[in-house]
């Protein structure tokens, strides 16, 4: 895992390139989901509010919202997605990306590191 | 062995099935009608003769198991002995005849049927009315979720929260959400039951209704349902009974008198209307008083001895689906209730409560029990304790499958990891549990030595285990116009 | 008792294996203050004595000969094959559970998944789904998806949709803050333009146009038809509607006084990831073999829970199986004779009725199928007498829509014989 990437509670990661965020989902949540089917993602220049759900992640048992987990305007949506969901199993930190945003002011002040982040994983685990 | 689609079978020299003539003088349909109204292109339908096609459904029937065949101790879902008279009740022509626009005077045994059906229904769970037009149980929750809403709205209270225990179905949060409410979980305590420090935080002026299944999902009695039927009165709120468990207790107690205000029933569970394979069913709802204005309309009414339908009901909810009901399924569960007598269905769910102890008794040395008994009409077990082998309680359920028995509710409540939840119902024999509970320790043993023979489970069926995940993929490239497999549908191949 | 299996031996030797003295010991949980001594419920009746009962209900009812039933008004008399019973009767199939377990399940599946091909050839759209209660909620059930799919919160009624159809609607949205209005024109806030075809009254409307004016203002066009209809009339996909729904009812299943009856689905595949209720999708085992599998189970409220489309988790299975097999029996020859003969002899009747004094075609400029409106004086007194006649006469149809007083609509179908028809004029004119 690299050091760059912030973490959600609600298992989403995100890394930060000046004011341009790239948000996915762990490889926990993916693991917990199963294999990914389908994706419901919003079009670029919509704008999203900290936590506000963008979308929908399914699996053959399961749907999970997304949530975002920056304020800012979307500006590029994986596409690969579309007819490679499973990208978000096998690679959930690189290929699996599933959104660029621009952000709007300053990353939330609560976002988890690394160390913190694997304690909610494991949490969530047991 | 497998059985081709009707569309597979059929050949386009099969001829029609011989039908009426209209041997009257009239014009074509495209005589009269524009061409643009008419069927450009006929349907891409199977031909097959009748021969055939009785063939055709007596193969998909033996592919299929049944309770007919099967023992089902499926939790929640109360697959218990359907009354074979019950068919015969139902298909009688002056039932299956009438058409539900008939004169009210030529359908008096229909309304009088409905009346009683209604009555009985009352003197079970302890309600002042009940209405019979919900098609199924999801349909009767959301029925009573409107009423629900309309009394708070009637009242000039606008309440926006339902509470949901966490181990409650999913239909219960879909429902309140669809009736335009927002779902607030309480949790339930170490024991499974709910938690009333929980409720107590949870609970506002802005809370419309308490949802619960009593026993809860996990087959255990919520004790302080007196105590949680006052919490909720006492901030204005209802409480609703999700009657899946129903069958824990008739004639031992009623949900009306623990302070439920609505309470809602499956007659396709507690009272034997066949499953169909899916439907169809019937979701009753049962009211008090408070909430009687609200019912959907039409209701019936019998004034000396003379029934008639009802239209008149300005605070109704409006009609939840069309005409009166699931007409002949209510025929089905008024015969069930008439046969069995008030003291039938007692000792109906005292025996449903002692076949669960005594099979949780049998299978409790082989799968984990996260709750103390004694237990209910049923009882959750868990898988967990084989997850040192690899062994999940799906595993445990395919292997069932080869065994003759189809399997329990597995995964579900969500609160149990690898959950099993099982019920044997009244109309099981103790030969059927203790092979039921042999089976369950032949198959624990095979986890610890040979697990792979569960994960290729089931081996005797028609199928093994589908690949859904692939499914669902070639779906989605359906979808994206990728592939031309439509995946929901046979096609015909391209020419 | 009857249907109960154990005896007092096997009760007592449960007990013992339980390890509790009384059946009262596993019900310690039930505060005292609950329990009650006895239902109100009379004692259970010997299965002679029950039979006796029911059936003396049912003989309080008046069954109208089915060649002597020209009401139709959403449930219609039909010729139904020996077959559709011989089916749904097969314990495998009614006694059958829902299909959570695919391997023990392929059945049903199968034959459900031949009842949704079967539904989507028939309108000629992309996808149908395992079918619903009732054409009422079917109609609901696409006004709620076109809400979701548009994110618009008005439904515009075109034309005379079934009035109870239109109380279903209006209870569902409710729920959701949904507006439903009766018109023609979509606006900017319309979700969907619903019609009828044919109509409430049996008047064939102008599908197309209908269909072009809800696209046009961004809306989708759902079209609530009758089945039998579209072996001779246009289906929804071929002029252009997004959702089809109807009423399966006269596909092998009998009146019984409104129910269980069964709904229908279907759309284009854009909106599939919409549909509600259950869909049966194709899927292979490791051997590769075919089965059939229930698929998108994600769309579900048991996996959606609060953000589900539709709190819909059952079919009708067993109605659907029976239009299945009716369907399949039938074949697209027979279904197309079933049609044209009730146009035949309804376009017969109707022209015998219209030459009857004080009888005329209520919307002479109209087309229609098997079904039309007629107008007379005292229609309720007409009726009447066609009921002590033994006939099950026309629909009053004044009693939803008062602009149509004097109006009553008949129906023809397969069942109702020349000779029927004779009859029935004739007590017309006595």
């Amino acid at each position: 895992m690299s050091n760059q990437r912030r973490y959600t509670k609600t298992h989403e990661w995100v890394t930060v390139d000046g004011k341009n965020v790239t948000v996915g989902i762990t490889d926990f949540a993916q693991s917990q989901l199963g294999d990914v089917v389908f994706l419901e993602l919003p079009s670029p220049g919509r704008k999203l509010a900290v936590r506000e759900s963008f979308g929908v992640i399914e699996s053959v048992k399961a749907a999970s919202d997304l949530y975002s987990p920056v304020a800012g305007r979307v500006t590029a949506v994986n596409d690969k997605l579309t007819s490679k969901p499973e990208l978000i199993n096998s690679d959930p930190y690189g290929d699996g990306w599933i959104l660029k945003v621009e952000l709007t002011g300053d990353l939330p002040g609560d976002m988890l590191d690394e160390a913190e982040y694997k304690k909610v994983a494991e949490a969530g685990a047991q | 062995m497998t059985e081709p689609l009707s569309f597979e079978l059929s050949r386009r020299s099969a001829s029609a099935p011989r039908l009426p003539e209209a041997d009257v003088t009239a014009p074509e349909p495209s005589q009269v009608l524009a061409q643009d109204q008419l069927r450009a292109n006929p349907p891409d339908m199977p031909r097959l003769s009748e021969p055939e096609l009785m063939r055709h459904y007596s193969r998909l029937a033996s592919m299929n198991y049944s309770i007919s065949e099967q023992f089902y101790p499926l939790g929640s879902c109360t697959m218990k002995y359907n009354p074979v008279v019950n068919e015969v009740a139902a298909a009688l022509p002056g039932f299956a005849d009438l058409h539900p626009y008939q004169d009210e005077d030529t359908v008096q045994g229909a309304l009088e049927l409905m009346w009683r059906l209604e009555r009985a229904l009352c003197a079970v769970v302890g309600v002042e009315r009940v209405t019979l037009q919900p098609a199924a149980g999801a349909h009767g929750e959301w029925t009573a979720l409107r009423m629900i809403s309309a009394y708070h709205h009637s009242r000039g209270d606008n309440r926006t929260e339902v509470l949901v225990p966490d181990s409650a179905h999913g239909t219960n949060p879909a429902s309140a959400a669809l009736s335009g409410f927002h779902v607030v979980e309480v949790k339930s305590g170490p024991d499974g039951r709910i938690s009333l420090a929980d409720l107590e935080s949870k609970l506002s002026p802005h809370v419309a209704a308490l949802m619960l299944t009593n026993p809860n999902t996990l087959g255990l009695f919520e004790r302080e349902i007196l105590d949680i039927a006052e919490m909720v009165h006492a901030t204005g709120a209802l409480l609703y009974y999700d009657g899946a468990n129903l069958n824990a207790f008739m004639g031992i107690c009623r949900p009306g008198d623990m302070g439920f205000d609505a309470v809602h029933m499956n007659l396709h569970k507690t009272f034997t209307t066949p499953h169909g394979g899916g439907g169809p069913g019937a979701g009753p709802v049962g009211v008090k008083a408070d909430l009687v204005p609200f019912l959907p309309t039409p209701t019936g009414e019998r004034t000396n001895g003379h029934l008639k339908l009802d239209f008149k009901r300005p605070k109704s909810i409006g009609r939840v689906r069309s005409f009166y009901g699931n007409f002949g399924m209510l025929v089905r569960a008024y015969a069930y209730i008439v046969a069995m007598g008030g003291d039938g269905l007692t000792q109906a769910s005292r025996d449903a409560v002692l076949s669960a102890n005594y099979l949780r008794k049998q299978v409790e040395g082989d799968l984990e029990m996260p709750h103390e008994g004694p237990c209910m009409h049923e009882f959750v077990a868990s898988a967990h304790n084989l997850a040192p082998h690899g062994v999940r309680a799906l595993d445990i359920a395919k292997a069932l499958l080869d065994r003759d028995f189809y399997a329990p509710t597995v995964y579900f409540p969500l609160v149990v990891p690898e959950a099993i939840m099982v019920e044997p119902t009244e109309t099981e024999s103790k030969a059927t549990l203790d092979a039921f509970a042999a089976a369950i320790k032949e198959i624990v043993a095979e986890a610890r030595s040979n697990p792979q023979a569960l994960h290729d489970a089931p081996r005797n069926l028609p199928v093994g285990r589908l690949d859904e995940v692939a499914a669902a993929r070639r779906i989605n490239a359906y979808l994206q116009g990728l592939s031309d497999d439509p995946v929901l549908r046979w096609k015909p191949a391209p020419k | 008792m009857p249907y109960l299996v154990h005896s007092d031996e096997d009760r007592a030797s449960m007990l013992a294996a339980i390890g509790v003295q009384a059946m009262d010991d596993l019900l310690t949980d039930i505060p005292a203050s609950l329990r009650i001594k006895a239902l109100e419920l009379p004692v259970g009746l010997s299965e002679h004595e029950t039979m006796s009962q029911i059936a003396s209900l049912a003989a309080r009812n008046r069954v109208f000969p089915d060649r002597l039933t020209f009401r139709g008004g959403g449930v219609y008399r039909r010729f139904i094959p020996a077959a559709v019973a011989a089916v749904t009767s097969k314990p495998e199939f009614y006694t059958a559970y829902t299909p959570y377990q695919p391997e023990a399940s392929q059945g049903t599946l199968q034959a459900i998944f031949e009842f949704q091909t079967l539904i989507a050839e028939l309108t000629s759209l992309d996808v149908a789904n395992a079918s619903l209660y009732d054409g009422a909620t079917a109609v609901a059930e696409a006004a709620m998806m076109a809400h979701v799919h548009t994110g618009r919160n008005e439904i515009v009624v075109a034309g005379y949709l079934h009035p109870e159809y239109v109380e279903v609607l209006r209870a569902f949205s409710d729920g959701r803050g949904i507006k439903v209005r009766k018109g023609t024109e979509p606006g900017p806030k319309t979700a969907a333009v619903i019609f009828q075809q044919p109509d409430f009254l049996g008047l064939l409307v102008d599908a197309r146009t209908l269909t072009e004016s809800a696209h046009a203002a961004g809306s989708l066009a759902i079209a609530c038809v009758d089945p039998i209809s579209l072996a001779i009339l246009a289906p929804p996909g071929q002029y252009g509607a997004d959702i089809a729904v109807g009423e399966g009812q006269q596909l092998g299943l009998s009146p019984s006084y409104g129910g269980p009856h069964v709904g229908f689905i279907s759309c284009r595949k854009e909106l599939v990831r919409r549909l509600p209720g259950r869909l049966i999708g194709t899927a292979y085992d490791k051997e590769g073999r075919r089965g059939f599998n229930l698929a998108l189970a994600a769309r579900e409220q048991h996996i959606r829970r609060e953000k589900a489309t539709s709190n819909i988790c059952t079919n009708h299975s067993l109605c659907a199986l029976a239009a299945s097999v009716y369907m399949t029996y039938m074949g697209p020859d027979g279904l197309r004779q079933v049609a044209e003969v009730g146009f035949k002899r309804a376009h017969f009747l109707a022209e015998l009725l219209a030459a009857l004094p004080g009888w005329e075609p209520a919307f002479p400029d109209r087309q229609f199928l098997n079904e039309f409106p007629m107008r007379v004086a005292n229609g309720p007194a007409v009726v009447r007498k066609l009921a002590r006649k033994g006939i099950l006469g026309p629909l009053d149809v004044h009693r939803w829509f008062r602009e149509l007083k004097g109006i009553l609509t008949f129906t023809c179908t397969e069942v109702n014989d020349p000779r029927a028809l004779d009859e029935l004029v004739a007590a017309l004119s006595s």
